[in-house]
This record gives structure tokens, C-alpha cells and sequence, in this order.
């Protein structure tokens, strides 16, 4: 069993996933995130008794170069791509104001 | 966010002796490619608002992209012609950031396995050949455009909301990343330059990229630092983003080293941040501060395959790569009969590739270089504007001069058919002909001007009887006055030798 993060990890971490977290779940994840990379980690183990001929794979099918000719294909119409949104103006996309960071 | 304090900028020569600049350049491609990288949406310039965007670039639920082979096909040219390794295997990346110019919440990229890496170019400045080295070309995808509202500047402070056009989420861009370059200080600024012109060359001849710095299709990032004169201990680098032209490149540099150098002699230190360059007066203003906000969390794309170049691909590719640019400068300078110095400030001026095309549109080379490094020149520094940017096309170019070698205009009107050219009058002839500006050759028109010059000046006329010619030239600036400059001055000339003789 690994040791429990620290809240600092914890904080940052939910920061990346832009989750708020309040001070009871930053201790309680410190303590339940420690499980579940031992649980995944168990997939170490298949590394190891595969050995070094054995490549990890990241596409689930063995396959390489699965490419598509430069041929344009019909999208969405604008009506059909904005009816998604929760706000449009002007035929674009409305987001609220982001703070801190400029384009 | 920004610098504590605010130190004063130390001029380039000063900050030189006792500083030398490390610079990296990044610098983003985007193709030419009829569709985007992983869905089949168009890329046209300039479209209406979310008019090229379908489930994959809109990051919908269940959408699954695929790769343009088209785009592949480049990266791998553009690699090659770096004089970069070719993956034999590779994939794409997740980059996750929570920006809504990505509306996946990710861009698709490379990381650790780009696919072209460990190449080079050689870049020239003065005569004189600086090795760039490449650390990677690597594949990945646009973003969309945001456009901030509520601001007084249309940028995000004090923004109330933003608009998003998806249009350009999802463009084929390949970056390319420079290692670390170290040349004399001094040429520091023209060897960033002549680095990103030479991309921008490259691009063009490979056919990859219409590489317009003025419409964002290349975009250079530019990384500095500065580290004591003799010191081998790096500084602190600042990024400056998306400097859209070759000009601010350069001027990009200036700022930076003069702002570091500034910084370093109060004592402090600089602070690792992204920077927004500001055409208007050459200066860059704080950005973001890199944080742990850019820890992107990459991780292997698992929607798409690997890509795995066969090597009979790579080099039936490598078969279509343009003559590499140093030994088309040394072909092009010995068919073009230019000296040294011409082919210097061709290259320094970026006009190497519009004199290629301006000779192509039928041009002699000398005249070709003498409009570009002359006239247009002087309107770019003038306004600011790259020479390539300029609303002028090499064909016009040559159209002038072929005018101007058919004795329908002269060099002096030739000046106000460019004006004409750059305001968006039409082309050389039609500007010729709502202008007025034809010379006149007319004997008649010409022999009542060269006869009223005569009139006037009765002593000129007299040295000229007594043989002295060379004081025609006073009567032909009498003309050329009279007629406003359309005067054809050869045969005003001969005009005046007949009647005086």
C-alpha cells in the first residue's frame, strides 16, 4: 500500500482537473488515491511476466497508419453545430469570461 | 504576475557587453491541406463563423478522429528537408489544458515521439553561415479563433464573455523547435530572422504551406535568455508568442535581451512567463507565468493508430524535396550575375524567393532586385509591413517593368504605378490608364513643350548651338517639369538636339 498523498497533491492535482475540492475531501482523496494507483498498478505486474519483448500498447487493435485521404467530407451545418451550445452569439460559440490567462 | 518591479530596458549594444543572448525558436506551420488533421472538414481562409466543423473538431461525445494521410505526407517532407531523422514508429499525444480554443478539453500532439527530429539548416546573415539545429517537427492540430467582448481592446481584460469560431480547430500545424542557438550576440536578432524567412522559403518550395506570417499560416515563438558573457549557466527564459512578422522577430529579440539585461543588472530576476509581442512599438507585455497550470498531463492518443513511415515512403519523399536553400542561394546568385553585396541584402531583405518569382514573371534580375530593395522596400520599412506581406504580387512587379522596358512609363512614373498597385487600384495597366500616367512620346505634344523650353531659356539654347550638349539636361528638367514627369526623356532629347543643331 502506497502512502497517502499529501494535500498539497491532492490540491494540485484537482487544480489540473479544475474540480473544487473542499478541506474534508482533500484528506479523504489523500488517503483513497493511494488505493487506486496500487489497484492499477497491478498492471505492472503483467510488464513483468511479459518481459522486455513485449511492447506496452496505447490503440487497443495492433495496427499502424490508419490514414484518410485528403478529401474534404460534409460537417455540420452552423445551425446544427451551435444547437449543442448552451449560449451563441454573433454564429459563434459563447463561453464566459476566462480570468487569468489571455489568448 | 508580472516582473516585481519595473526595470529600465538596457539598450542592445550596452546589454552586449556584459550579456549574451540564448535564444530557441518555435515556430508553427500551418498546411496547406484541403482538409483538417483528423476529421474530413474543410480549411478554407476566411469562412463564415463554424461553418468547417463537425463532431471530431467540435470534440463531441463518440466522434473518432482519423489522420490525413496528406498531412503526414508533409510533416515527413518538411522533416526531410530539415535534415531530420524520420520516426519509424510514433504516436500522437493528449496535451490537456482547459482553454475553450480546444473544445475537447485537449489538443492532439506529439510528445516524446515526434515524428521528424535531429535535423538542421543553414541560415545566412551577412555573408556569413550559422548552423541552426533542430530538436523536432512534430504534428498536431490548430485551435479555434476566441474573440474577447466587452474589453475596451478586444482583449481578454475586462472581457465579459468570449465567441468561439471553430473554423480553425483542427488545422494541420506542424511546430518546429530550434535547440538552443548561440551566435555572436550582435547577429542574434538577424539569424532569428533569417531563420524564420528560410522556414518560410522552405515551406513555399515544398508546397506544404502558404507559411503566412500576416495570416498566422507561420507563427514564431520566440524563447530567451541571457547568461553573463564568458558564463556557461543559462538564465531565465521568456517566450514570446505569436510575433507575426519577420520584422518583429527581430525586433522581438531587440526588446527581449534589452528587458532581461534590464532585469539582471537591478539585481533581480526574471520571471519564467509567456510574453505578447506589440507591433506597434516593438515591446512585449507580461503574459501568463508558466505554472504548474502547464503541466499538460500527456498521455498516448489512444483513438488513433501509431504512425509507422515504411522506409521505401520516407524516401520515395525524399525524392520530392526542393534543392536545399544554400545551394540554391549559390545557383541563384550565379545565374542572376549578383555580386556578393546584392545577394547579402536580397537575403537580409527577405526578397530572395519574390526576386525568384519576379524573374520567373518575366523580370531581368537586376531590375527585379532594384524594385524590391529599392522602392518596396523602403514602403515596408516605411509601414512596417514584410516585403512579402506587401499588396503587390511579383507578377505586378514584373508588369511594371515590362512597362516600363516597352517606354510606356518611366522609372520616375513607374513610382506612382506602384502607389497605385499597393492602394488596390488594379493592375499596372490599369493604373496606368485611370492614372494618366503614360509618357508621352508624341512628337507633337512634345516638340510645342521642347520648343516653349527653348523660348524661355535662350541662353541654354545658345550653349547648346555653340555644342556644349551637355547642358540639354537643363532643357529636358524644363519639359519633364512642364509635362508633369510622362515626358519620354530620350526623345525629348533628341528633339531638342534636332531643333538646336
Amino acid at each position: 500500500m502506497s502512502s497517502p498523498l499529501s494535500r498539497e497533491d491532492v490540491a494540485h492535482l484537482a487544480s489540473l482537473a479544475r474540480i473544487s475540492l473542499s478541506e474534508d475531501e482533500l484528506d479523504r482523496l489523500g488517503a483513497e488515491l493511494p488505493a487506486i494507483l496500487d489497484h492499477v498498478a497491478a498492471v505492472q505486474g503483467v510488464v513483468e511476466s511479459a518481459g522486455a519483448d513485449v511492447a506496452p500498447m496505447s490503440h487497443p487493435v495492433p495496427i499502424t497508419n490508419v490514414f484518410r485521404a485528403d478529401e474534404p467530407s460534409p460537417g455540420l451545418s452552423r445551425d446544427e453545430a451551435l444547437s449543442g451550445a448552451p449560449a451563441s452569439e454573433e454564429d459563434r460559440f459563447l463561453v464566459p469570461k476566462i480570468l487569468g490567462e489571455e489568448a | 504576475m508580472s516582473t516585481p518591479t519595473k526595470t529600465p530596458l538596457v539598450p542592445f549594444d550596452d546589454a552586449l557587453t556584459r550579456y549574451e543572448p540564448v535564444m530557441g525558436l518555435e515556430v508553427h506551420v500551418e498546411l496547406g491541406t484541403r482538409t483538417k488533421m483528423f476529421c474530413g472538414c474543410a480549411t478554407e481562409f476566411g469562412a463564415e463563423p463554424n461553418t468547417q466543423v463537425c463532431p471530431v473538431c467540435l470534440g463531441l461525445p463518440g466522434a473518432l478522429p482519423v489522420v490525413n494521410a496528406k498531412a503526414v505526407e508533409s510533416a515527413i517532407r518538411i522533416g526531410l528537408a530539415l535534415n531530420c531523422e524520420i520516426a519509424e514508429w510514433c504516436r500522437f499525444a493528449r496535451k490537456n489544458y482547459f482553454y475553450p480554443d480546444q473544445p475537447k478539453n485537449f489538443q492532439t500532439s506529439q510528445y516524446d515521439e515526434p515524428i521528424a527530429f535531429d535535423g538542421y539548416t543553414d541560415v545566412e546573415v551577412d555573408g556569413e553561415v550559422y548552423r541552426i539545429e533542430i530538436e523536432r517537427a512534430h504534428m498536431e492540430e490548430d485551435t479555434g479563433k476566441s474573440l474577447h467582448v466587452g474589453g475596451a481592446t478586444g482583449r481578454i481584460h475586462g472581457a465579459d464573455h468570449s465567441l468561439l469560431d471553430y473554423n480553425r480547430a483542427g488545422i494541420p500545424l506542424i511546430e518546429i523547435v530550434t535547440r538552443t542557438i548561440e551566435v555572436p550576440g550582435d547577429k542574434a536578432p538577424a539569424v532569428a530572422r533569417a531563420y524564420v524567412n528560410q522556414l518560410r522559403d522552405l515551406m513555399l518550395a515544398l508546397g506544404v504551406s502558404d507559411a503566412r506570417m500576416d495570416q498566422g499560416s507561420l507563427r514564431a515563438d520566440v524563447n530567451l535568455s541571457l547568461k553573463p558573457t564568458g558564463s556557461s549557466t543559462l538564465g531565465t527564459r521568456s517566450e514570446t508568442k505569436n510575433v507575426n512578422s519577420f520584422r518583429s522577430v527581430e525586433r522581438a529579440v531587440r526588446y527581449e535581451v534589452g528587458r532581461h539585461a534590464g532585469i539582471l543588472d537591478a539585481g533581480q530576476k526574471v520571471v519564467q512567463e509567456t510574453r505578447h509581442f506589440h507591433e506597434s512599438d516593438g515591446s512585449t507585455s507580461s503574459g501568463r507565468e508558466k505554472s504548474d497550470a502547464e503541466d499538460y498531463r500527456y498521455f498516448p492518443e489512444p483513438d488513433l493508430a501509431p504512425v509507422a513511415p515504411s522506409r521505401a515512403w520516407v524516401d520515395e519523399l525524399r525524392g520530392t524535396l526542393p534543392e536545399p536553400p544554400s545551394e540554391r542561394r549559390k545557383r541563384l546568385q550565379a545565374e542572376w550575375e549578383f555580386s556578393d553585396l546584392d545577394m547579402r541584402d536580397t537575403i537580409g531583405a527577405g526578397a530572395l524567393e519574390l526576386i525568384v518569382a519576379t524573374v520567373e514573371a518575366g523580370a531581368a534580375p537586376q531590375a527585379a532586385r532594384k524594385w524590391w530593395l529599392g522602392e518596396l522596400a523602403r514602403r515596408s520599412n516605411d509601414t512596417g509591413v514584410d516585403l512579402a506581406a506587401l499588396p503587390i504580387t511579383p507578377a505586378q512587379v514584373a508588369g511594371i517593368q515590362a512597362l516600363i522596358d516597352a517606354g510606356k512609363i518611366n522609372d520616375k512614373l513607374a513610382r506612382d504605378v506602384f502607389d497605385g498597385v499597393l492602394a488596390g487600384e488594379g493592375t499596372p495597366e490599369e493604373v496606368v490608364a485611370s492614372r494618366g500616367l503614360e509618357v508621352v512620346s508624341d512628337d507633337g505634344a512634345l516638340g510645342e513643350a521642347v520648343d516653349r523650353a527653348i523660348e524661355a531659356n535662350p541662353d541654354v539654347a545658345d550653349k547648346i548651338r555653340d555644342g556644349k550638349l551637355q547642358a540639354a539636361g537643363a532643357l529636358i528638367g524644363a519639359v519633364m517639369k512642364e509635362m508633369r514627369g510622362q515626358a519620354d526623356a530620350g526623345r525629348v532629347r533628341e528633339l531638342i538636339l534636332e531643333k538646336l543643331s
